[in-house]
């Protein structure tokens, strides 16, 4: 099976006034029609990697990769109106917080419109039905309503699930979800994330989930990659991952206080210097 | 009840019409440790603002070692007495002062003499070394910041320490130290904590006692064992438990 995406040694550094500092060090990975879970502290590169995929990374930062490529399309040599018709089209991403990734003066239907009409040729009322069906595939009651609503009016779980439509009415083939339910609610959370479940196996999706929460994508995904100083660290099955191997990922599950367990004081992470060589 | 270090009764907070606390009562008993927990906009913040003299009390009382608390006056005493700790280090330290000048502010204004040694002393405690004490908060990281907040609470060395989501800013791996931190102060200086987070495992594992609020209002009051052990009154209750557990998939479970 040809895989969806193929990431060999990605590399993604920002050259600052004290040095360059490399975020990303030589990540690689294959990615076929499945729930890819990245995993790592702040800083770890994991949005990086996502952001650099996407081809979102600022403009004075350097990428390289050996390879980088979509189903046989080279990304890092593609021509931007190549990677223009790609985002949001085939590849689209889910960001972390709805108030802040949505166009505050854009009504939320035009914006799910806006996405469709920009790659696909169909009339202002075909867009306008499309949009609505995609607003009520992401469980919004009552679709009619919140097409016409601003993103301030809309709660957070409201707004993204504004924003899982809107990425998914474009019908992409690879979806990367950069930390979806972190600025939400534990209570919903784990909506959105049923929402984003059920869509992205109806449809058979490439998924990368990016968070910080392990247990999170393990629940989630199938496959996790943990990521620390800009490298993988291990890479496990999700069921797999009581058997992790690596200090940093046994410390990362051990650290989280659950329900139940009682421990004082907690165990922390006793980080190794050749950690991050 | 007069054994309570700090009690509210009935306590109604009102913004314009919207009613953000709707008669809450709560007991803390000294050198507890109590926990706040709801989602968004269910009053938990509001109640410790409230406490603080940060919200606007509509009826009801407030009172922290027996002396009930009016309107929103609080007297440089009560300062000394309880402190607070916010949620995002990033925004509750001043972005162009030093720690130093950070961790001086509250002695002068109290008139503390020996500020020298407390600060050395704070810092040492929240195990930042007195390297920290002239970086920009901009210098530190998330965790590091966090510590200096609780520095500054702890440097007047207050009785009562109310505790807004003190890591939920914080990666899971700074959280763990950031609890220890927290629960180490709280046993050397038999501090009472009043704690908010929407996190049920921290909440467990910080607290005795916890109050369950949906809209403004207390819902179930639980010790941390019955949650533990799924002795729950309440549905609101049983679904944040069942949140806290994680993703299941529909189906997947069978």
């Amino acid at each position: 099976m040809n895989p969806l995406l193929t990431v060999d040694d990605l590399k993604v550094s920002f050259p600052t006034r004290t040095g360059v500092i490399e975020a990303v060090r030589g990540v690689s990975f294959t990615l076929g029609r499945e729930r890819l879970g990245i995993v790592g502290e702040s800083g770890s590169g994991k949005s990086q990697t996502g952001r650099a995929i996407m081809g979102l990374t600022p403009a004075h930062a350097r990428v390289t990769a050996k390879t980088l490529s979509f189903e046989g399309i080279d990304l890092l040599s593609a021509a931007p109106k190549v990677r223009r018709d790609l985002r949001g089209k085939r590849i689209a991403m889910i960001l972390q917080d709805p108030k802040y990734s949505l166009n505050p003066v854009m009504s939320i239907g035009r914006q799910i419109v806006e996405t469709l009409t920009r790659h696909e040729k169909v009339g202002r009322a075909e867009a306008r039905e499309r949009a609505l069906d995609m607003l009520e595939a992401v469980q919004i009651r009552d679709p009619g309503r919140v097409f016409d609503l601003y993103p301030h009016e809309v709660s957070g779980g409201m707004g993204q699930r504004a924003m899982i439509a809107m990425m998914l009415v474009a019908g992409p083939e690879l979806l990367i979800a950069d930390e979806p339910t972190s600025a939400l609610d534990v209570t919903v959370q784990l909506e959105v994330l049923g929402i984003l479940d059920k869509l992205v196996s109806e449809r058979g999706m490439g998924l990368i989930f990016v968070s910080h929460d392990l247990r999170l994508v393990s629940s989630f995904c199938d496959r996790v990659i943990v990521m620390y100083a800009g490298k993988i660290v291990e890479e496990l099955a999700a069921s797999d991952l009581a058997n992790a191997k690596h200090p940093y990922t046994q410390g990362l599950l051990n650290c989280m206080p659950a329900i139940g367990s009682d421990r004082h004081p907690l165990p922390v992470l006793d980080r190794k210097p050749e950690w991050a060589l | 009840m007069t054994t309570a270090t700090v009690s509210t009764e009935n306590l109604v907070v009102t913004y314009d019409e919207f009613k953000a606390l709707d008669d809450v009562s709560i007991d803390v008993a000294p050198g507890e440790s109590f926990g706040l927990v709801g989602e968004s906009g269910s009053g938990k913040s509001t109640l410790l603002r409230a406490v603080a003299g940060l919200a606007p009390v509509t009826s009801g009382k407030i009172r922290v070692h027996d002396r009930v608390l009016v309107g929103n006056r609080r007297d440089k005493a009560f300062y000394r007495d309880v402190q607070m700790v916010f949620q995002d280090p990033y925004g509750s330290l001043h972005p162009r002062q030093t720690i130093d000048r950070q961790l001086l502010e509250p002695l002068a204004i109290h008139g503390v003499a020996d500020g020298e040694r407390r600060i050395l002393k704070a810092l040492d405690e929240v195990g930042l070394g007195s390297g920290f004490r002239f970086r920009y908060p901009h210098q530190l990281s998330g965790g590091q910041r966090q510590r200096i907040a609780i520095a500054r609470a702890l440097i007047l060395e207050p009785a009562i320490l109310l505790l807004d989501e003190p890591t939920s800013a914080l990666d899971a791996s700074v959280q763990a130290e950031v609890l220890n931190l927290l629960e180490q102060v709280r046993r050397d200086r038999k501090l009472t904590f009043i704690m908010v987070s929407h996190d049920l495992g921290v909440v467990t594992h910080m607290c005795d006692r916890l109050a369950v609020m949906q809209n403004g209002r207390v819902v179930e009051r639980l010790s941390s064992a019955d949650l533990v052990a799924g002795r729950i009154g309440e549905d609101y209750t049983r679904n944040l438990m069942v949140a806290s557990k994680g993703f299941q998939r529909k189906g997947a479970a069978a």
